[in-house]
């Protein structure tokens, strides 16, 4: 049996109650609670005060704002919600899709997006019981000093394991924080850093309200693809996620911008470098799709953080980029 | 230490009230405080999904639901899964031997249900296991448990043709 700590509950109405809340000392954000109380039953965290998010209902919308040329989606909307929403479909189908595939469909009824951007990161030395742990004496990111994974090393590896984080960064997304200094905007690919530990760009006192999705100006394709051990229920041993502007809304038509995401390596998603070398290519075109895939496997390197061996999984890296191409070009 | 919460909801189409410690899961509210020992503890951190319940009309794992979070809200257990005769999914869980320990069982129920009310259409196999994916079951090898499903789909499809109000007895709100 896995018991709860105790703690105290909160559960605000307005945003500006919740930000009243989260300054109170050891206070935490609950969403959904489908990855934050599997961890305080593990004892990865003893928060005095949970502040429930589940009754502020200001961050349950989806909502296109043609002004700004953006879909706003509150920081308390389900996975299941966005997976089913029409407009995320129609415009974002590579996040609809990475939104249905996370864990199992029960977990996904009351995980949220807030919560899946805002995901801890996970390791296999880390997501243990308390028991299992102290028999290694811990790591970086709990009990002990040592790193398991790099022998020596002082940085914690752990891995950033949200399927919808690396479609966001190919879609260019904006987090909106609120605080008690006010509201602040950050590009998703600027909110994360490389310590395993403290891996949110995020100030305390500070919370998530929405995420903010630039509309597609042209025609585009989008893609996300996710290796698991399981079919359902498993975080990804690893993630890619791709987009492409294309000069016409074809199959054949020429890419005018390419942005792949790779997840799953360390605590920051890796966003693929010189990906304009393939500007004016086809994606139709097989060795167009070779060239990206060695881009991507060149990038890419896993560590031994989460299950099966880093090597494998790289390996596999490029095998479900082409995949999920070859998928995407035949839809 | 933190008070006790004092949490009102709808459990099985009748409003509750309940006190319960913050840090109490949905799980050990209803087993705890509210004696609804149906749903069952199995892996305690949301891969097995014996913990199933619905919360307004979705399959959720109680287990790693804080209690709080239902309030105002609308719960189904297993317990609720009645009407006047038997549930179609009783049935043919009985009929199909779909149960051996029967520790997933009511998990399983619970999101066959939510699952078969929400498409109102006889099913495949293929769609039931989709929409078991949560829940693991060691004993069946899944094989009855889908012959189950896919036979009561029928049944409620039929009933559901015959007339509108099929749903759960007891929870009249619900059911125009």
């Amino acid at each position: 049996m896995l018991r709860l700590p105790r703690f105290g509950v909160v559960t605000p109405q307005t945003v500006e109650d919740v930000v009243a809340a989260i300054n109170q000392p050891g206070a935490r954000i609950i969403a959904g609670g489908t990855d934050l109380l599997p961890n305080l039953k593990h004892r990865l965290e003893q928060p005095a005060l949970l502040v429930s998010l589940s009754q502020v209902e200001a961050l349950r919308q989806v909502g296109r704002d043609d002004r700004a040329g953006v879909v706003r989606i509150g920081a308390g909307v389900t996975l299941t919600e966005i997976s089913e929403n029409h407009l995320v479909r129609q415009l974002y189908p590579s996040l609809a899709r990475a939104a249905g595939i996370v864990a199992s469909p029960s977990i996904r009824n009351m995980a949220t997006i807030g919560g899946n951007i805002n995901l801890d990161t996970r390791c296999r030395y880390v997501n243990q019981s308390e028991f299992w742990r102290s028999a290694i004496g811990g790591c970086l990111k709990s009990e002990g000093t040592l790193c398991h994974v790099v022998k020596g090393g002082r940085n914690c590896v752990a891995a950033m394991s949200s399927d919808c984080v690396p479609v966001l960064t190919t879609l260019d997304a904006t987090v909106v924080l609120v605080g008690p200094a006010g509201e602040r905007r950050v590009a998703i690919a600027e909110y994360y850093n490389t310590d395993g530990v403290r891996h949110i760009n995020k100030e305390p006192g500070e919370f998530m309200t929405e995420v903010q999705i630039p509309v597609p100006k042209g025609p585009r394709r989008s893609a996300y693809a996710k290796w698991t051990v399981r079919k359902n229920i498993d975080f990804p041993l690893v993630s890619v996620a791709m987009r492409f502007d294309l000069d016409a809304d074809s199959p054949d038509a020429r890419m005018t911008d390419v942005r792949v995401c790779v997840g799953v390596l360390n605590a920051k998603p890796r966003l693929i470098r010189r990906t304009e070398s393939l500007a004016g290519k086809r994606l139709s075109d097989r060795a167009t799709v070779e060239a990206l895939c060695q881009l991507v496997y060149k990038q890419s390197k896993p560590l031994e953080n989460v299950p099966y061996e880093a090597p494998y999984r790289r390996k596999m890296i490029p095998v479900y980029t082409r995949r999920a191409i070859e998928k995407m070009l035949a839809s | 230490m933190a008070e006790s919460f004092l949490l009102s909801f709808q459990l099985n189409g009748e409003p509750v009230e309940v006190a319960a410690p913050p840090h109490y899961t949905l799980l050990e509210v209803l087993r705890y405080k509210l004696d609804l020992i149906g749903s069952k503890q199995g892996c305690d951190k949301g891969d097995c999904g014996a913990c199933t319940v619905q919360i307004d009309r979705r399959p959720v794992l109680s287990c790693i639901t804080l209690g709080v979070h239902v309030q105002g809200r609308e719960v189904v257990t297993v317990e609720g899964l009645t009407r006047p005769g038997m549930h179609p999914l009783h049935d043919c869980f009985d009929k199909w031997v779909a149960a051996q320990c029967g520790f997933c069982t009511p998990g399983i129920l619970m999101a066959a249900e939510a699952y078969l009310s929400a498409v109102g259409r006889k099913v495949t196999r293929g769609e039931v296991a989709e929409a078991l994916a949560s829940n693991l079951c060691r004993c069946t090898g899944y094989t009855k448990i889908v012959d189950a499903i896919v036979e009561a789909s029928e049944l409620m499809a039929a009933e559901d043709e015959g007339k509108d109000d099929h749903r759960r007895a007891g929870n009249p709100s619900k059911t125009s």
